[in-house]
């Protein structure tokens, strides 16, 4: 009997576990990334001559399955430039599930952050993912497990937010609809209302206690709040340090009330105007005044220094 | 607030403050209001032309050195009308122009992109 050696079986695995695609319209051109659920392969649809990424389940499981139905058509409904499209959903000839949807190329933010780059560019990318998450909640959706991991930055900038396993739509009245086939900390298993489906660390109190029904649009703030923390530099300013502390409040009434309200402060601190989560002194508010309009302040300064020495060595 | 409106106001209100500034010249101290209207008229004109050039351009150093060049040109115009105190008058002027230019960008609203309709 002839020994295969290890690169030969890694091959054969690799092999069985490529999804069989005969049937559908698409050729596989190579695994993309695995997540909680399934595995995203990058797919050439040859009905359109293009590359898409098709998310299809590891197992077949129901229960699976319908988590991974529902979040194809949670991303349907949400169109938005931050936010993957869905194109279409389907069964492969093995039973499995699979939704189609665009392309993701670039890097997942944590190792955008592991790089150099200043601030003001941290807090603006934090704000094209509040942007998506705002938009979300506007179509009744919660993300539940934003982190780094689950932001990507495109070739040329973009800003997507991904895994929308987890989320929860607020009207949807289906049992189980909001996440009760999802797992507990990404396991599958954990089922029904009591759950607790996020990531320690980013997912918000009233998450980790497992009451499904007493997260709301908060709880997004509340993450958002620890990847801002996890945005900024070692020693970040006060009143970013405040932002942060204020969307990471224990109790959700404690909390910005929305993501556009987190995302008003953030963009106020990057102006260099006052923060709502930062009250502050006269000699703070001056400093701070005169921080922002110093170019301009300079200018009078030169200008009074031109008219002082002109006084000075002409008399007149 | 608009560029133009920002500049006219900023080039206004400069023009006013470098007209008072002749108060410290004892020998012109009587045409004092003659001087502050003249100068005001030319922050005017300054702040015009700064914030025609600034919504045209949209850009802060074009805006800068236009605006230096105009507070500088409009300046020695007036120093060349008034034949003395040239250093007096030139200098201070230019000064107002690159404030004026700057103040322009850097507070006056860009103008809104035409928006297109999908019928």
């Amino acid at each position: 009997m002839t020994r295969l050696d290890d690169a030969t079986l890694v091959r054969l695995r690799d092999a069985l576990r490529e999804p069989d695609l005969s049937g559908t319209r698409y050729r596989l051109l190579g695994p993309v990334g695995s997540g909680g659920m399934g595995t995203v392969y990058a797919v050439e649809d040859t009905e359109l001559g293009r590359r898409v990424g098709l998310k299809i389940l590891d197992l077949e499981d129901a229960e699976v399955e319908a988590r991974l139905r529902r979040e194809a058509s949670v991303l349907a409904r949400l169109e938005h430039p931050g936010i993957v499209p869905v194109h279409d959903v389907g069964r492969l000839i093995d039973g499995r599930a699979f939704y189609t949807m665009k392309l993701v190329q670039g890097e997942q933010l944590d190792r955008y952050a592991a790089r150099e780059h200043p601030l003001p560019e941290r807090l603006r990318v934090f704000l094209r993912v509040a942007e998506a998450v705002a938009f979300a909640h506007a179509r009744g959706v919660l993300h539940r497990d934003l982190k780094p991991q689950n932001v990507m930055i495109g070739p040329f900038g973009e800003v997507l937010v991904l895994d929308w396993g987890l989320a929860k739509v607020l009207d949807d009245p289906r049992p189980g609809a909001n996440g009760g086939a999802a797992a507990r900390l990404r396991l599958p298993g954990d089922t029904g209302e009591g759950a607790v489906l996020g990531t320690p660390g980013f997912m918000a109190p009233e998450q980790q206690s497992g009451g499904s029904a007493a997260v709301d649009t908060r709880a997004d703030v509340f993450s958002l709040g620890a990847l801002l923390q996890w945005l900024a530099e070692e020693r970040p300013p006060a009143a970013l340090r405040a932002i942060v502390r204020k969307a990471m409040e224990h109790l959700p009434s404690d909390r910005y009330p929305s993501v556009e309200a987190l995302a008003a402060d953030v963009e106020r601190f990057l102006d260099g105007a006052a923060v709502s989560a930062y009250p502050e002194g006269l000699l703070r508010r001056a400093a701070r005044v005169a921080a922002r309009h110093r170019i301009a302040l300079g200018l009078v300064a030169a200008y009074l220094l031109g008219r002082g020495l002109i006084l000075l060595f002409t008399g007149h | 607030m608009s560029r133009i409106t920002v500049a006219l106001l900023v080039g206004g209100a400069l023009g006013i403050l470098d007209g008072l500034t002749a108060w410290f010249t004892p020998e012109v101290r009587s045409q004092l209001l003659g001087i502050v209207a003249g100068s005001t008229v030319k922050g005017l004109i300054a702040g015009a032309l700064i914030g025609l050039f600034a919504r045209k351009a949209e850009r802060t150093a074009p805006t800068l050195v236009f605006g230096t060049g105009v507070g500088a040109l409009l300046a020695l115009v007036i120093a060349l009308l008034q034949g003395s105190h040239y250093l007096e008058i030139i200098l201070p002027g230019t000064l107002v122009g690159l404030l004026t230019g700057y103040a322009t960008m850097r507070y006056g609203r860009q103008r809104a992109a035409a928006s297109a309709t999908v019928r």
